[in-house]
């Protein structure tokens, strides 16, 4: 079945819930133009459950009701995991019986953007989810070089280590800024590099849209929920020889 | 002598701080000995130099740079400014910085009777300044008695950053009305690593509005209208961390913000920020802040983003211990001690609550005259919303139970969106009717004597007293340098502004660091 529509209590009933707010002091009108909205979005019938008033000129809504869109998950475009998951230590032995020396990764947090927590949950040997971060990777060499590293300190430190891989993290997202800053960094190493020599760029952030690696001009988008095995398998899967990868 | 909910061993305690004064005491020597770019421009601000160049560089760091460049910065930036204006240079110190600026001033080291007249009029106009600040900490207990203070312990915290100190401001009073006693206006991302304070009214910002002197007086004088709306006088906060803490204490000070994050190693550990020249600076930027009558707010949650919550429980204590010495040590008293801890083990973890609980506690009874600031999960947020609700309930529940003094409201959206209208709603929502409903329960809640919670406070106490032995042994330079503190190495010869740093010479002369350490 690839149609569907949402569930609440009985498969096909199409239920959803809405929270939102709007700028209308709370009265009848203001409900009846909660509904409107509702109604407008695809739901009905469109159920006010909920409405309070928060100061004088805005109220907040809760609003169950049925939607009449279907959802074909045929057409639904993402990004699959296109390598395979290694373990840390088959990470270790690709990369050991391939490269013969480590791998060089750099990350770090560009432009004014100061949380680290990102690059850490990747890097830091603390790692996330249960997963250890890269630095326990014994052949994995790590340069974290933590917040609000100017693309052009990153890129000499890229060159200084040798990278093999760079690693961005962006949470900053304020006026895109997470998209202007990793464009000016893809440029800045396609400028620095000649084509066949560039590091890997890595970008990641709970913001980023996976499928815009090629727009961003990096070689892969990792989003929300990734995890420190992700992110060396795919290093893995692109700077080793794909037959010990594999 | 009751001996708490806990019952923690009065020796015990005792050790603990004593210790944490033995790894302090040569921090404080250390800072004593030497100065910074920021401690010397916080003088010439607090002497009343203000504005900046057309290029938006502030008349303080134009002044100073000319003056290091020609005399150096180790014997302090008092006698050759005010030798130059006794000279006649100038007529003021406006009119000598922009000519500083403009290279037609050539400054030196007086000596002899000069050095002892440059002396005598820099402290002349300093302690002008600082009675301008005397002045603003008797105004904020004349508004406090006139409209009345918080109605109820914990203070309730909200954050508000656009970005845009206009658009901060009804959102602030907004935050107020709906119940906020204090209000933080969280800095743009980056402006703790700006070796100079921007100026003016500022529009623009990085998940965050930059702390200059206009934007507190603005957001001040919106809060003023606030209080004698509501009828209670509600609270400003802001940041003295990164490269300029002395200045924006100084400007919090002027411009009566009444309390400031201030932690003695967040700058070396999460921004990197030399380990030197942030002990110089927190120490001056607290002398201040103890004059001004400002409650400072440590930053000790920010160890349990990094590191693992019940893992590093006693590395929070050893830091609040830290904290406090330097704190005390700088003329702060214990109403005035804001230290921080977190909310943020792993919810899956059995017995978590428990385990707050009991850290939460310990944090209570070992500082029980200090307002401790209680900081809600952010973690282990995830993005579920519902969940993160329940999270902050929790948060607020454990908050009321254990007495803390200021609450900082959770929000179910953090790591999702800046809190929206209506999230800010939900949480106080939540806050109120978890402190309605536990009422005073923290008068009924003592934890069995062998049970769970008391034997986990005693159990983070005593690592944390071994901590404090380790830090003792190798030195709280090293221990830094070591990744003691969430997770991170920062060597004490690296990190931002080291070259902001000097040992002082024999002839360094400041009279607002003389004056600040005669009020204590």
């Amino acid at each position: 079945m690839s149609i569907v529509r949402p569930y609440g209590d009985t498969t096909g009933d199409g239920m959803v819930q809405l929270s939102f707010t709007l700028p209308v002091a709370h009265s009848k009108v203001a409900e009846g133009a909660a509904v409107q909205l509702a109604n407008k979005m695809g739901m009905d019938p469109a159920l006010v459950v909920h409405s309070k008033p928060m100061g004088p000129d805005f109220t907040f809504f809760v609003v169950y009701g049925r939607v009449n869109h279907l959802v074909d998950t045929s057409l639904v475009e993402v990004v699959e995991r296109d390598y395979p998951l290694l373990t840390p230590k088959e990470v270790n032995g690709a990369v050991k019986s391939s490269l013969r020396r480590r791998l060089v990764v750099v990350g770090a947090c560009i432009g004014t953007d100061a949380h680290t927590v990102g690059i850490d949950a990747i890097m830091n040997i603390k790692g996330f989810a249960g997963e250890k971060g890269l630095e326990y990777y014994r052949e994995l060499k790590v340069v974290n070089l933590g917040a609000q590293v100017s693309v052009p300190q990153l890129v000499e430190r890229a060159r200084e280590e040798k990278a093999d891989a760079v690693l961005v993290s962006q949470v900053v997202t304020q006026r895109d800024a997470h998209l202007l800053n990793t464009r000016e960094m893809s440029a800045a190493f396609r400028e620095a590099y000649p084509a066949d020599r560039r590091p890997l760029l890595v970008v990641g952030g709970p913001r980023f849209d996976e499928t815009m690696a090629d727009e961003l001009g990096v070689d892969r988008v990792f989003t929300r929920g990734t995890t420190p095995g992700e992110v060396a398998s795919f290093l893995v899967h692109r700077l080793v020889a794909p037959e010990v990868a594999a | 002598m009751s001996r708490g909910k806990l019952d923690l061993d009065p020796v015990t305690v005792r050790k603990a701080r004593a210790l944490a004064r033995k790894a302090g005491r040569p921090i404080v020597e250390m800072a004593q000995q030497h100065t910074t770019v920021s401690v010397e421009r916080a003088t010439l601000r607090m002497a009343g130099l203000e504005g900046a160049d057309g290029d938006g560089i502030p008349w303080a760091n134009r002044l100073l740079d000319v003056v290091r460049a020609d005399v150096g910065l180790e014997h302090g930036v008092a006698l050759p400014v005010w030798d130059a204006l006794v000279r006649g240079e100038a007529e003021d110190l406006p009119t000598l910085a922009q000519k500083a600026g403009a290279g037609s001033v050539t400054f030196r080291v007086p000596e002899g009777r000069d050095a002892i007249r440059a002396e005598k009029a820099a402290r002349r106009q300093v302690a002008a300044g600082l009675r301008r600040i005397d002045r603003r900490r008797t105004e904020r207990d004349r508004l406090i008695r006139r409209h009345g203070d918080a109605p109820r312990k914990p203070w309730i915290y909200l954050i508000v950053a656009t970005g845009d100190i206009m658009e901060d401001v009804p959102q602030a009073q907004q935050a107020a009305r709906e119940g906020a006693d204090v209000i933080a206006v969280i800095r743009s991302t980056g402006q703790s690593l700006l070796d100079y304070v921007p100026e003016g009214a500022t529009r623009e910002g990085f998940a965050g509005t930059y702390a200059t002197q206009e934007n507190f007086r603005i957001m001040r004088a919106a809060l003023d209208e606030s209080s004698k709306e509501l009828g209670r006088y509600v609270r400003l906060t802001n940041y003295a961390s990164g490269l300029c803490m002395p200045e924006i204490a100084v400007l919090a000070g002027l411009e009566r913000l009444d309390m400031m994050l201030n932690d003695s190693m967040y700058g070396i550990l999460f921004r990197d920020i030399n380990p030197v020249r942030t002990f110089v600076d927190q120490r001056f930027s607290r002398q201040v802040h103890a004059r001004a009558g400002i409650i400072i707010n440590t930053g000790e949650d920010n160890y349990l983003t990094t590191a693992d919550a019940v893992e590093a429980a006693h590395t929070v204590t050893t830091s609040q211990l830290l904290n406090e010495y330097f704190a005390k040590e700088a003329g702060l008293e214990d109403w005035q001690l804001g230290l921080g801890h977190a909310f943020e083990i792993d919810p899956d973890v059995p017995d978590s609550l428990r385990l707050e609980l009991a850290h939460a506690l310990l944090a209570r009874e070992l500082f029980p005259d200090a307002p401790l600031k209680w900081m809600p999960p952010t973690r282990h947020m995830t993005g579920d919303v519902f969940r993160g609700n329940l999270l902050d309930g929790f948060f607020n529940l454990v908050g009321a139970l254990t007495g803390q003094g200021i609450l900082l409201v959770g929000m179910m959206t953090e790591a999702v969106v800046t809190p929206w209208l209506s999230d800010r709603d939900i949480a106080l929502q939540n806050v109120r009717y978890v402190l309605n409903a536990s009422g005073a329960l923290h008068e009924d809640f003592r934890p069995a004597p062998d049970g769970f919670v008391a034997q986990r406070a005693k159990q983070v106490l005593g690592e944390s007293v071994d901590l404090l032995e380790r830090i003792v042994d190798d030195g709280l330079l090293d221990a830094i340098a070591d990744g003691t503190f969430g997770l991170m190495k920062r060597p004490a010869d690296a990190g931002r502004g080291l070259d902001g740093v000097a040992r002082k010479s024999e002839l360094y002369v400041n009279p607002a660091v003389d004056l600040l350490e005669e009020q204590s």
